[in-house]
């Protein structure tokens, strides 16, 4: 039984008494369509400034879609169907007068497949950052490169083979620069679609040790597979079940103390 | 201030508010539709070419279905028979075909109760009369034009449909001129060609795809079938010439020749699509057969084959239009003689339909324009039946596995 | 109940004439396989071996570097430079058609338009692919050069009606669907994840395609345009009716000039006896053509090889 979304939300807000936390993406009353297929229910959610939110749940429970709903990539397939709205910062990004391309310009991704382009190491951080018109070619953009590099923690290792190309890398070192070509853009919020699920352990600690730094600067919302991974480094756990959001609440709640038995028994291992 | 940039300064209010908007995106999105319009017109003109050409084809090629015919009377005596072209009245000789003229003696030869007698027909006219009826480039003299126009006004001349041009061969008279000969032409060549090409095509595919092992000698072979595929045809020509016609002694011009250099040229199609056609039949359709105890050629010839049977055909019909189309190569072995009879033997020197445009469009009478284009649209009729036919075979025998 | 000496295990041994049988069949197997080989070797040798004939009445250094092709019977002069020119005007006004045609076309295809639409197209381009060439030739001829020629008065210049313009123009459509195939093969092939990366950095689609896709597929491209590029060279039928006879070197592409292919025709279909300097040229200018369009297959299979280990890819 699926208590009322809204009453759930407002009940976590009375609780956190530590900080006040800010609000930065505020998804209100989400439903998407692939075609005929409702992917997802009504989503109310209240992702906050500054912390890592982790998204979990058995695969083809929606956490994906919802992630890529929130920099509008979901917009790139045709029989996509989208209603409700994703207030960030005060505005609507469904809104007709928002150009998603700027959209994503504040909102980056990181994919669970490293992706760097066939390009040099310093051109992958480079380019896109040098057309948004951030900095200029030349000592700023040099500034950039580095200061990105070395907050995606792989400046040390790279700083001397800035013009091989990227795919030249291993595979944690590919999805750290790739993360620094994510950050050089400046972007607000960072969300992360399993971004280790496809790393080796040693790997894997190195980027969640990243994202414990990174949330200094940017609101995180990832989404992962791994439930321990969850527990070791998110602030806010969100789990979702076939296209619904079950329980959002601090971390240590949902997994010590879940209120829901749907969420019990994820995490319990008896489905999943 | 204006309205205009009231309004103006209302909208930049609203973007500042706006903190999904930036101005500088505008310059790049401008850019983006600009690229988009740019590819999508590249496509668009390439299309058009299409378009262009065939509708040129049909303006060209649809009037020669139609052949002018005239009423005349035709005198049926003894000087007829002697000299054929007495028997028409001396105002409207040069208006009738001569090839028309021409049959009159075997006419009365058939039908004796035609002899003295004078009959209205309707017979074949001269090709410069057929080019003045159709509005085209014409050399009429003044009063054969006033003659013909006197027979309009009297109804005496009518457009009828042209079963010449696909009963007939070609001929030095305009008008008489068909592409029947070089349609039996293209069928004895295409014949030595699939008898030639099928065979080797499909046993080097069984082989390289069921048989051989990954050595030397296959890799080999398999880079020999690339090269092939990319050599220019009209170098088949020069083997044909070289190998088939001065070392063998193979009659020139013979569709024998001409079918084997294109049986060469259709080799790398066959194998490459019978490759792929064996590719796709399950491994365990194979591994099915050996646990039954069954031998190599068992496997592949009682399970395998028929199973790659329809894709096999397929490419093969899709070689064998392209083999339709070559015109190159049977000029170099000499297959561009004058055809006027339809061969009876692949030894015998025979013209293709290609080869039968390219000589008609070398023509100067302007009549051949029309006879050109309508070859043209007969050929393309054929290859589009042929591919049809082909992805009709390749979607109602695609097994799903 | 005697056993067999021989037999004693329950297994037969293999019987001796469906072994005889098996054997046989591979072999001619293996023999129909070598035919595809020896066609190569045979039209290598056979070109050879007449352009060696040639050769040793026609000195080979002025064949390609002599400005000078009059095969007359007195004092014939076989310098092909203008005919290589030729060929290479004309393969050039071809390649200026067909490739940002074909490009473009093909990034349409693949980025942009919707599966209905791609299907509907994809057809109509194949059918440009599958017209005769001589049908390309009668239109060249009678369509496209009257129509430079109307054009050109009209603009006030003076184009023959064997314009290596027309023929240009007529073999750039030709090879438009041999570029725009492999080329929308290879794009589609450039992995979406590419795309996805991009687009996520708020980069647009147009930005997307011209910094991360195109630059991915560039080897499949560059081995396309080489694919093209052999096809001109080797074309026959449109230069044959369109273009001239006359070997002209000139930079004006409003002349008439002649090609390889053309002088090779030419040189065969005459009544000059087989073994006549003028006649055997074609063999040399054979041989020179299958060398170039040998190179070229060899550099554009090299290209796709290197696009396929890149990205791992099985269609092509």
């Amino acid at each position: 039984m699926v208590a009322n979304i809204n009453t759930l939300n407002r009940d976590n807000i009375k609780n956190i008494t530590r900080e006040k936390m800010k609000t930065k993406i505020n998804v209100k009353n989400l439903n998407l369509w692939y075609g005929k297929n409702h992917a997802l229910h009504g989503i109310n959610l209240d992702i906050y400034k500054n912390k890592i939110t982790a998204l979990i749940g058995p695969s083809g429970c929606g956490k994906s879609t919802f992630l890529r709903c929130i920099n509008r990539m979901n917009d790139l397939i045709t029989s996509v169907n989208i209603k409700g709205q994703i207030v960030i910062d005060g505005k609507n990004i469904y809104d007709k007068d928002v150009d998603e391309v700027s959209v994503r310009k504040r909102i980056g991704m990181v994919f669970q497949q490293p992706n760097p382009f066939p390009k040099s190491i310093y051109e992958n951080v480079a380019y896109a950052p040098l057309k948004h018109g951030i900095v200029k070619k030349g000592i700023q953009c040099d500034e950039l490169v580095e200061q990105s590099l070395i907050n995606a923690g792989i400046w040390d290792e790279v700083k001397d083979i800035l013009k091989e190309p990227g795919t030249g890398l291993s595979g944690g070192q590919q999805q750290r620069l790739c993360i620094a070509r994510t950050i050089a853009v400046q972007p607000d919020v960072i969300l992360m679609d399993e971004p280790t699920s496809a790393l080796d352990p040693i790997s894997t600690e190195k980027i969640e040790a990243l994202m414990l730094e990174l949330k200094k600067d940017f609101t995180i919302v990832t989404v992962t597979h791994n439930m321990q991974q969850a527990a070791r480094i998110a602030d806010m756990t969100a789990f979702f079940h076939l296209g619904d959001l079950i329980e959002y609440d601090e971390t240590e709640k949902i997994f010590i103390n879940p209120k829901e038995k749907k969420t019990e028994d994820y995490i319990t291992g008896r489905f999943g | 201030m204006s309205i205009k940039n009231l309004k103006m300064k209302k909208m930049k209010k609203q973007n500042e508010k706006n903190i999904f908007y930036d101005s500088s995106l505008k310059k790049r999105h401008a850019s983006a539709k600009r690229f988009k319009i740019f590819a999508m017109s590249s496509l668009v003109t390439a299309i058009a070419f299409l378009v262009f050409f065939i509708s040129d084809m049909l303006i060209k090629g649809l009037p020669a279905l139609q052949q002018t015919y005239v009423q005349v009377e035709i005198t049926y005596n003894d000087k007829s028979m002697k000299s054929p072209r007495g028997s028409v009245d001396r105002k409207l000789r040069r208006i009738v075909s001569r090839a028309a003229i021409r049959e009159i003696p075997r006419q009365m030869q058939n039908n004796p109760q035609l002899k003295n007698t004078t009959k209205f027909k309707w017979i074949l006219a001269d090709d410069q009369v057929d080019q003045y009826i159709k509005g085209n480039y014409y050399k009429l003299k003044n009063k054969d034009k006033q003659k013909v126009d006197e027979l309009k006004k009297q109804n005496r001349v009518e457009l009828r449909f042209n079963s010449i041009f696909f009963t007939h061969g070609d001929s030095k008279i305009p008008e008489f001129a068909g592409i029947k000969s070089a349609l039996i032409g293209s069928i004895f060549t295409l014949l030595v060609t699939m008898a030639v090409s099928f065979p080797i095509g499909v046993m080097t595919a069984i082989y390289l795809e069921e048989f051989a092992d990954d050595n030397k000698f296959t890799q080999i072979i398999e880079v020999n079938i690339n090269n092939l595929a990319a050599i220019p045809s009209i170098l088949f020509g020069l083997l044909g010439l070289a190998i088939f016609i001065n070392l063998f002694g193979l009659p020139r011009s013979s569709a024998l020749v001409g079918g084997l250099t294109l049986a060469l040229m259709t080799l790398p199609i066959i194998i490459v699509t019978a490759r792929a056609a064996l590719r796709s039949v399950p491994d365990s359709i194979r591994q099915a057969g050996y646990g039954l105890g069954l031998t190599k050629i068992q496997v592949v010839r009682d399970h395998v084959l028929p199973l790659a049977f329809p894709g096999i055909m397929t490419g093969t019909i899709i070689g064998l239009a392209q083999a339709m189309g070559e015109t190159a190569p049977l000029i170099i072995v000499g297959m561009i003689a004058f055809i006027p009879d339809s061969p009876s033997s692949i030894t015998e020197a025979a013209t293709v339909m290609p080869a039968q445009i390219f000589t008609w469009a070398g023509m100067p009478e302007r009549a051949y324009i029309e006879k050109t284009a309508m070859g043209i649209l007969t050929l393309l009729t054929v290859l589009i039946s042929l591919n049809a036919i082909a992805v009709y075979l390749r979607k109602r025998f695609e097994t799903k596995w | 109940m005697k056993l067999n000496k021989k037999s004693n295990t329950i297994f037969e041994s293999k019987n001796r004439s469906t072994q005889l049988k098996e054997n046989a069949i591979k072999y001619l197997l293996i023999a129909a396989s070598t035919i595809s080989v020896l066609t190569t070797f045979g039209i290598l040798f056979s070109i050879l071996f007449e352009a060696i004939e040639f050769f040793k009445l026609k000195s080979f250094f002025y064949f390609l570097t002599g400005t000078e092709w009059s095969p007359g019977v007195e004092g014939s002069k076989f310098g092909a430079v203008p005919i290589f020119a030729g060929t290479f005007v004309i393969t050039f006004i071809a390649m200026a058609v067909a490739l940002p045609i074909g490009i473009f076309s093909a990034i349409y295809m693949s980025e942009y338009a919707t599966n209905s639409i791609r299907s509907k197209v994809k057809p109509l381009l194949e059918i440009l692919a599958g017209i005769p060439t001589v049908v390309y030739g009668f239109f060249a001829a009678i369509t496209v050069a009257p129509l430079i020629v109307k054009v050109c008065e009209v603009i006030g210049l003076q184009a023959s009606f064997n314009s290596a313009l027309a023929s240009g123009i007529v073999m750039g459509i030709m090879i438009i669907p041999v570029i725009s195939s492999l080329s929308d093969d290879v794009i589609s092939s450039v992995p979406d994840s590419q795309r996805k990366g991009a687009l996520a950095l708020g980069l647009t689609t147009a930005e997307t395609i011209k910094s991360v896709v195109l630059p991915a597929a560039l080897p499949g491209i560059i081995s396309a345009c080489l694919l093209g590029v052999s096809k001109a060279l080797g074309e026959t039928m449109i230069v044959v009716m369109a273009a001239g006879l006359r070997p002209n070197l000139t930079m004006n592409i409003l002349e008439d000039m002649t090609t390889v292919t053309v002088r090779i025709v030419d040189a065969l279909v005459g009544d000059q006896a087989f073994d006549s300097p003028a006649t055997l040229s074609a063999f040399a200018l054979g041989l020179a053509l299958f060398i170039v369009t040998l190179i070229l297959n060899i550099i554009s299979v090299y290209y796709i090889r290197k696009f396929k280990s890149k990205y791992k890819v099985n269609s092509l």
